[in-house]
This record gives C-alpha cells, sequence and structure tokens, in this order.
C-alpha cells in the first residue's frame, strides 16, 4: 500500500477538496476514511469529492478554562456521510441544529495539517 | 441466545476501597487490593479462594498481571476487558458463563483509579483522532453535550429538566454517608454553575474522584452457603454501536435498547418488575436516554419523567440511590459502584437511602461517548 486512507484524505483537502469514500458495494458513503467498508465485506472502497453542503446535526459550545468560547458541530454533509467539524463566522451559539453550511478549509499553520471547516451557506442564514 | 443461565452465578461480597480523595501514593492496584479484601471479608471467602480475576483501569495496561502479583494469586480465569466505564457489567457476563463453563469457582471484579491525586490528563492518556483532535473537543463532555443538543431539539427537553437529574442525584447522596456531596443543590444552582459544554454545566457533569471497588462471584450453591444473602445474575446484556461521538448512529438512541432487551429477556423480566434503577450518569443527560431505551418511558419523554422529583428519594422510580457519579463518587470508570449499590440495595443493607422491599434491580453501564452498554439484572432469592 503506498498511501493511507488519511495521507489521500489529507492531499485532497490540501488541494481544497473534501474527499470521501463510497462503497459501492453497500451503496453508501463511509466516512471517516478507511480500508474496509463497516457495511459491507468490501474493501473495494472509491474516493469522491464532497459538494461542500451539508447541515448541522448536532451542535455544543466549549468553554475552555483559558481563551474564548468555541463551536464543535456534527455536520451531515449532503452526500450522506457526518464528520466532527466547527460553524465558523458565527456566534457559536447561533449555531442551530438544521442550519445549512458550506465546507472551506481551514490551514492551521506551521506543522498542523489541513481540516474541513464550515461556514453557513451564502443565502441561507 | 447468549447461552447466559439465569441465575447462573451470585453476587456475594461487595465493597468499596477508600473513596473521595485517597491518602498519597495509594495507585489503582492498591485500591484494588483493598476492594477485594473488604468484599471477600463480606462473604467470608479468602484470597485463595478466588480462581477468576477481572479488573480494568486506565493507569495500567496490564493491571491483571500487575493485581494478581500484588494479591499474590495465580487465577485459571482472567478477563481484563476494557470497554469503558460499562467494563465491569461485561465483566459480570463473563464472569457468569465461566462459573457456569468451571472455568473458575470464584470470580471477583476489580476497579481502582486515583483519577483525583494525580489528575485526569495522567489518569487517561488522550488518544489523538485526526477526523475529531483539530475541534479540540472537551472529550467527553463534547460528545454528551452533542446528543442533549438532539435530545433538546428533537423532543423538547430542557436544561431545567436535566438539571432535575442532578438535584435528585444530589438529593440521594445527601442520605449516604459515603457520598462526596455534603450539601444540598437546587434546579437554579445547576443552571447558574460555569458553562463547561453547552448546554451543561459543571453541575450537569458528574465529579473527578479517586476510589476503587470489588465484587465476588460464585455458582448458585456455593453462595448460599456463605455470610450474605446471595444476589443473583438474572439478566445480561450488551451492545457497541461506535467509538467516537461522529461515528454513533442516532445520538437519541442509545445502544442500551439492544442491551436491556438482551437482559430482560434472560431475565424473563420488563422494565415494569424493577424495583431499583442504577444508571451510569456521567451527565444529566444519561439517565434521560437510558430510562427511554431501558423501557421506564417512551422515547423522548424521559425530560419529563425525571422532573418533579419522579427519581429523587419518595418519587415514584428510585434512581441512582447511592448518589451517583453525579454526587457520591466518579473515580473515571464508574460501572461497578452500580453493582455494588444494587446489591447493598436487595441486601437490604442501603441505610437511610434503602428503598422498601427491593427485590429486583437494574445496574447499566455506559462507556466511551454512549459507545459500550452493558446491563446486568440481579435479583434476591425469591427472584430465582
Amino acid at each position: 500500500m503506498d498511501q493511507s486512507p488519511l495521507a489521500i484524505y489529507q492531499s485532497h483537502l490540501d488541494k481544497g477538496e473534501l474527499a470521501y469514500q463510497w462503497s459501492p458495494a453497500a451503496g453508501r458513503a463511509v466516512f471517516y476514511p478507511r480500508l474496509v467498508c463497516p457495511y459491507s465485506d468490501s474493501t473495494a472502497l472509491e474516493w469522491r469529492v464532497a459538494s461542500g453542503l451539508g447541515t448541522v446535526y448536532a451542535t455544543t459550545v466549549t468553554h475552555p478554562a483559558q481563551g474564548d468560547p468555541y463551536n464543535v458541530a456534527l455536520i451531515d454533509c449532503d452526500e450522506g456521510f457526518r464528520l466532527m467539524s466547527r460553524v465558523e463566522d458565527i456566534d457559536p451559539m447561533a449555531v442551530a441544529i438544521g442550519l445549512r453550511v458550506r465546507f472551506r478549509v481551514h490551514k492551521p499553520g506551521g506543522e498542523e495539517p489541513a481540516y474541513p471547516v464550515f461556514a453557513p451557506a451564502e443565502g441561507m442564514r | 441466545m447468549s447461552g447466559l443461565k439465569r441465575g447462573g452465578a451470585a453476587i456475594v461480597g461487595a465493597a468499596e476501597s477508600d473513596l473521595g480523595h485517597v491518602a498519597d501514593g495509594l495507585n489503582p492496584i492498591d485500591l484494588m487490593a483493598q476492594g477485594i479484601t473488604r468484599a471477600l471479608d463480606d462473604c467470608g471467602l479468602a484470597l485463595k479462594d478466588i480462581d477468576g480475576l477481572l479488573c480494568a483501569t486506565t493507569q495500567s495496561r496490564t493491571s491483571g498481571l500487575n493485581l494478581s502479583e500484588y494479591l499474590g494469586i495465580s487465577p485459571a480465569f482472567i478477563d481484563t476487558t476494557i470497554l469503558g466505564g460499562s467494563s465491569f457489567m461485561f465483566h459480570v457476563a463473563h464472569a457468569l458463563a465461566a462459573i457456569q463453563l468451571g472455568m473458575c469457582e470464584v470470580a471477583v471484579i476489580a476497579y481502582g483509579s486515583t483519577q483525583r491525586s494525580v489528575g485526569r490528563r495522567q489518569a487517561s492518556v488522550r488518544e489523538v483522532n485526526p477526523y475529531e483532535t483539530p475541534y479540540r473537543p472537551f472529550l467527553p463532555s463534547t460528545a454528551y453535550a452533542l446528543a442533549a443538543s438532539r435530545h433538546m431539539h428533537e423532543f423538547g427537553t430542557t436544561r431545567e429538566q436535566m438539571a432535575a437529574v442532578a438535584v435528585a442525584a444530589r438529593q440521594w447522596a445527601l442520605l449516604n454517608p459515603a457520598a462526596w456531596e455534603k450539601k444540598p443543590l437546587t434546579i437554579p444552582e445547576v443552571l447558574g454553575a460555569r458553562i463547561v459544554s453547552y448546554p451543561f454545566t459543571v453541575r450537569d457533569i458528574c465529579l473527578v474522584t479517586d476510589g476503587g471497588g470489588a465484587i465476588v462471584l460464585t455458582a448458585p450453591e456455593r453462595a448460599r452457603s456463605l455470610k450474605k444473602p446471595p444476589v443473583y445474575v438474572l439478566g445480561c446484556g450488551s451492545a457497541i454501536t461506535h467509538a467516537n461521538i461522529s461515528s454513533m448512529p442516532d445520538l437519541t438512541v442509545t445502544g442500551a435498547l439492544q442491551s436491556g432487551r438482551e437482559a430482560y429477556a434472560m431475565a424473563r423480566l420488563n422494565a415494569s418488575d424493577i424495583d431499583v434503577v442504577e444508571l451510569y450518569d456521567a451527565f444529566t443527560i444519561n439517565p434521560i436516554l437510558f430510562l427511554e431505551d431501558l423501557g421506564f418511558c417512551p422515547k423522548g419523554e424521559g425530560g419529563g419523567f425525571v422532573s418533579g422529583g419522579h427519581i429523587a428519594p419518595g418519587g415514584g422510580l428510585p434512581v441512582n440511590t447511592n448518589g451517583g457519579g453525579l454526587s457520591y463518587c466518579h473515580p473515571g470508570m464508574y460501572g461497578l459502584f452500580l453493582l455494588i449499590e444494587a446489591v447493598r440495595q436487595l441486601r437490604g443493607d442501603a441505610g437511610a437511602r434503602q428503598v422498601a422491599d427491593a427485590e429486583t434491580a437494574i445496574a447499566h453501564g455506559n462507556g466511551g461517548v454512549l459507545s459500550s452498554q452493558s446491563t446486568v439484572i440481579l435479583g434476591t432469592q425469591a427472584t430465582v
């Protein structure tokens, strides 16, 4: 094996893409990326790039001992997979279940890898 | 289906180790050993009688080795299954199987933690998950807060209703001399406390204490020859639905639905037959979810069910009679303490918090972030 699922996922993020896997055997999306489909016995997982649109499934605001409160949310992407992320650009308490959101890449800088975050989808606030 | 026999083993000894903030230098194996000697004393057995050892702690990778060496025993059956706070309910099922199969005669289940003394970070090393860690979830509370947000959204559950769980736990704790918390608590005090992970304040979240304990199990015939009335294992069930909260299929339905169903089927009992209810209350949303999934109220009605003192002393259903992880003690993986309290209630040994005429009890363990669920139903001699 040349590239781990994580490395492939990261290389898509570096190009500004949110990638996920598709299991033809199960007929559904798989996330997080892995070597085996958890819905079938297939190891034949295909890579696809998501539209980047999703809906907030669950949300919370974490209050750290130091620093500002921040959002942590679970996002249901339109392609049928869910991931943990955060919704930016609005007050963390204003992030509501059902809110339509759009993906963008966050680059923390330094050695830290890029990761997906979300913001309210335009015109749908 | 499981092959386990209803009443095939009984809990004959049960004890806590020191709790709260234990003496400097004590380690988790010390607390396991202290709990074991007290539990053996409780039933009149000795260390040499132990041929089955089950234990788990986050502070020792090979706790089965360390505890065996410490006690000077070489158990024929050993199991160090670790699935979070529910591990000890899994251990009960495994001990029952081992006793039934003749792999051991006397099984001890032990736990110990010094997470308060050494700090949570030291006691339980965080694992990095590249798909969650970048968002700085404060685990486990962020995960349970996400589940709470979903319950509030779908069913209209309120922060006041969740606070009622903490208040009921505190009322029970005030009847338990071993409880960490000693002062009354009100719903406004819960809501007004420091927010940790919205919708949870620090009062919606379990304590961080040290502690440990042990229970002793053996076959029914031997159980009846010992010091205290046996408490029979009537039913066991378990379910694993995920490991990380982002992979939980539905945040409002836990694996307790399945673990409860299996345990009730084996016990040939229903929720309405249960006298005492001990539920893993790491967060105030937990008992609400488990009361629903274990059939004490319909899905979505847990918030109303716990309100108005219904699960408090004098209410309709006695839940978490020791004061729970919210107010009694919570040394990291709390499941064993639910079993200890259920045993005391069924023996009639629970003092001021004793539930009258208790013949059946359910002890439901939760592990990870609602990830592993394991249910044990216990009963007195009259139930077998």
